[in-house]
C-alpha cells in the first residue's frame, strides 16, 4: 500500500515550507524535462542528488524507488536505438544502433531520474495530508485536494476489507490456478470490494449529514513558516535561471 | 416529567427496507425527555440502527409521525436543523472519522456549524482535552487503534455542542480500559441521551433507564428478576468476574 518512508525527519528540507518545496519541485521538473542539452542535463541530475543527500534519505529506500523506473528505462534503452532513424553507430549484423537513438534514450534517462530525485527530495518529504493542504494553499480547487484526501483516506479501509476477503478465501481452501474457478472468484472478490466500497460510501456521507455537512468542505492550515525559506527560495531560483539560460545559450 | 421539554416523540412509525419480508420497525412509539438517560437493549437485527436513522432524517419512515423539540419533521429541510442539535454516534467509526487528521475531524462539525477556524480549532481542542486525547491533534485517523477511534468520533459529535447524543452500539470492538473510559465520560456529561447495545453491563452503567427492542417495537422491563448464575469452568476457585 501507501509508504510514506520519507514523511518524516529533521534534516534541513523538512523545515521549509512544503508550498515552497511544491512550487520548486514542478518548476525544476519543467526546466529539466524541456531540456536537451547535456551539460544542462548533467548539472539537473547533479542538483537532484544533491538535495536527496542533503535531506539525509535513506539509500536503499531511495534506491528502491528509482528501481521502478529502471524497468521503463531498460525498455527505451531496448527499443529506441533500434527504431529511431539517422546515422549509425554500431553494426551488428541485421541489427543498427543509430546515434540519435542512443542519445534520446540518454536523454530520457537522466531526465526522469533527475525529476525523480527531485520529488522524492522535496515531495515525499512531507505526508500526504500536508500536500493536500498545501497543494489547497496554492489555489489547486478544494475538489481535487478532497477527492486526493479522502481517497488516501479510505483506500487503507478498503484494502483491510479486501484483506479480510481474501483471508476468507484462502481459509477455505482456495489456491489460484489457471482455471474458470480462479477467475471467477477474483470477479467475485473485485465485486464484493466495489459493493462494500459503495455501502462504505454511503454510510460515510450520512456520517457527514449528521455532523451538518452541505457540500462545502474546509481546511485548516496549520503551517508553521521559518526564517530558512528565503535563502532556499534564493538559491533554486538563481540555479533554475542557470539552467535555462544554460540550455537555450543566452549569455 | 411534565416539566420536562420533550425533546423526541415518535408514534406509530413503521419502517420495512425494500425486498424485506417483515417490518424492521413495527408501529413504534417512543417519547424523550430532555435531561433523560436511556438505554435500549438490543439483539442484532432489531431494528436499533434503522431507528437512530430514522430519528436523524437519514431513512424515511413508511407510516407514522416524527415530532423533533415539539416541531414536525419530515423533509429534509427540517431535519438539517434536528441535526445541529442532535449528535449521532455510528457504529462504525471509520464510517465518521474521515479527515485526514484528527483536529480537522473535530472541527468539521462546528465549521459547518459556521463557527470561525479559531473558534472552531478552540472547541475541538476543549473536547479532544474532555476526552482526554489532547496529544492526539495531529494523529491520522486512519492510523488509530480501534478504541482510539471510537472515542474520536466521540469527540466529534461533542464537538457540535448537540443537546442530545444517539450512540449506536458504542462498545463494539472496544478493550476495556476504553470501555471504563467511555462509561466514565458518559456519565461526566451534561448531556441527554439514548444509547443502544446488546451489553446489559455497559447500558446499566450509562443509563439509569432501561428500554428493551423486540420485533421492531419498544418495551419497558420495570420487574426485577431474581436470578442465579450457576457455572464452572477451571480456575473456578481463584476470584473472578465475568464481564
Amino acid at each position: 500500500m501507501i509508504e510514506e518512508p520519507f514523511a518524516v525527519g529533521n534534516t534541513y528540507i523538512y523545515t521549509l515550507d512544503p508550498r515552497v518545496r511544491i512550487v520548486f519541485a514542478v518548476v525544476f521538473s519543467f526546466v529539466t524535462a524541456l531540456s536537451n542539452r547535456f551539460p544542462v542535463l548533467i548539472a539537473a541530475l547533479f542538483i537532484s542528488i544533491l538535495l536527496v543527500s542533503t535531506g539525509r534519505l535513506k539509500v536503499r529506500d531511495v534506491l528502491k524507488r528509482l528501481f521502478v523506473v529502471f524497468w521503463f528505462l531498460l525498455l527505451i534503452w531496448a527499443i529506441l536505438p533500434l527504431t529511431f532513424e539517422g546515422e549509425p553507430l554500431y553494426q551488428a549484423g541485421p541489427i543498427t544502433f543509430t546515434r540519435p537513438g542512443v542519445i534520446m534514450a540518454a536523454q530520457i534517462s537522466i531526465k526522469s531520474t533527475a525529476i525523480l530525485l527531485v520529488f522524492m527530495a522535496l515531495i515525499a518529504t512531507m505526508t500526504v495530508v500536508t500536500l493536500g493542504h498545501s497543494l489547497n494553499r496554492l489555489y489547486v480547487p478544494d475538489k481535487l485536494v478532497h477527492l486526493m484526501l479522502m481517497t488516501y483516506r479510505y483506500i487503507f479501509v478498503i484494502e483491510q476489507e479486501y484483506r479480510r476477503l481474501f483471508t476468507a478465501i484462502k481459509i477455505r481452501g482456495f489456491r489460484s490456478k489457471t482455471n474458470m474457478h480462479s477467475y471467477k472468484t477474483y470477479a467475485y472478490l473485485i465485486g464484493m470490494l466495489f459493493v462494500r466500497a459503495s455501502t462504505r460510501a454511503e454510510r460515510v456521507h450520512q456520517a457527514m449529514l449528521c455532523r451538518g455537512f452541505r457540500g462545502r468542505f474546509y481546511t485548516l492550515d496549520i503551517f508553521k513558516s521559518t526564517g530558512r525559506n528565503q535563502t532556499f527560495v534564493l538559491v533554486m531560483t538563481i540555479i533554475i535561471v542557470c539552467l535555462i539560460i544554460g540550455e537555450y545559450n543566452l549569455l | 416529567m411534565n416539566n420536562k421539554q420533550q425533546i423526541i416523540n415518535l408514534e406509530g412509525i413503521t419502517f420495512r427496507y425494500p425486498g424485506a419480508r417483515e417490518n424492521v420497525i413495527d408501529n413504534l412509539d417512543l417519547k424523550f425527555f430532555s435531561g433523560s438517560r436511556i438505554g435500549l437493549i438490543a439483539p442484532n437485527g432489531s431494528g436499533k440502527t434503522t431507528l437512530f436513522h430514522i430519528i436523524m432524517g437519514l431513512l424515511k419512515p413508511d407510516a407514522g409521525r416524527i415530532e423533533i423539540f415539539g416541531q414536525p419533521v419530515s423533509r429534509e429541510k427540517d431535519f438539517e436543523k434536528v441535526r445541529r442539535r442532535i449528535g449521532l454516534l455510528f457504529q462504525d467509526a471509520d464510517d465518521q472519522l474521515f479527515s485526514p487528521t484528527v483536529l480537522e475531524d473535530v472541527a468539521f462539525g462546528p465549521l459547518n456549524l459556521g463557527k470561525s477556524k479559531e473558534e472552531a480549532i478552540d472547541i475541538s481542542r476543549k473536547t479532544l482535552a474532555f476526552l482526554g486525547l489532547s496529544d492526539f491533534e495531529e494523529r491520522i485517523t486512519f492510523k488509530l487503534s480501534g478504541g482510539e477511534k471510537r472515542l474520536v468520533s466521540l469527540a466529534t459529535v461533542l464537538s457540535m455542542e448537540p443537546e442530545v447524543l444517539l450512540l449506536d452500539e458504542p462498545t463494539t470492538g472496544l478493550d476495556n480500559h476504553t470501555r471504563e473510559k467511555l462509561i466514565e465520560a458518559l456519565n461526566s456529561l451534561d448531556l441527554a441521551y439514548i444509547v443502544i447495545s446488546h451489553e446489559y453491563d455497559f447500558v446499566n452503567a450509562v443509563a439509569p433507564e432501561i428500554y428493551k427492542m423486540e420485533n421492531g417495537q419498544i418495551f419497558h422491563d420495570e420487574e426485577l428478576q431474581i436470578h442465579i448464575h450457576e457455572h464452572v469452568h477451571r480456575y473456578g476457585r481463584e476470584p473472578h468476574k465475568h464481564g
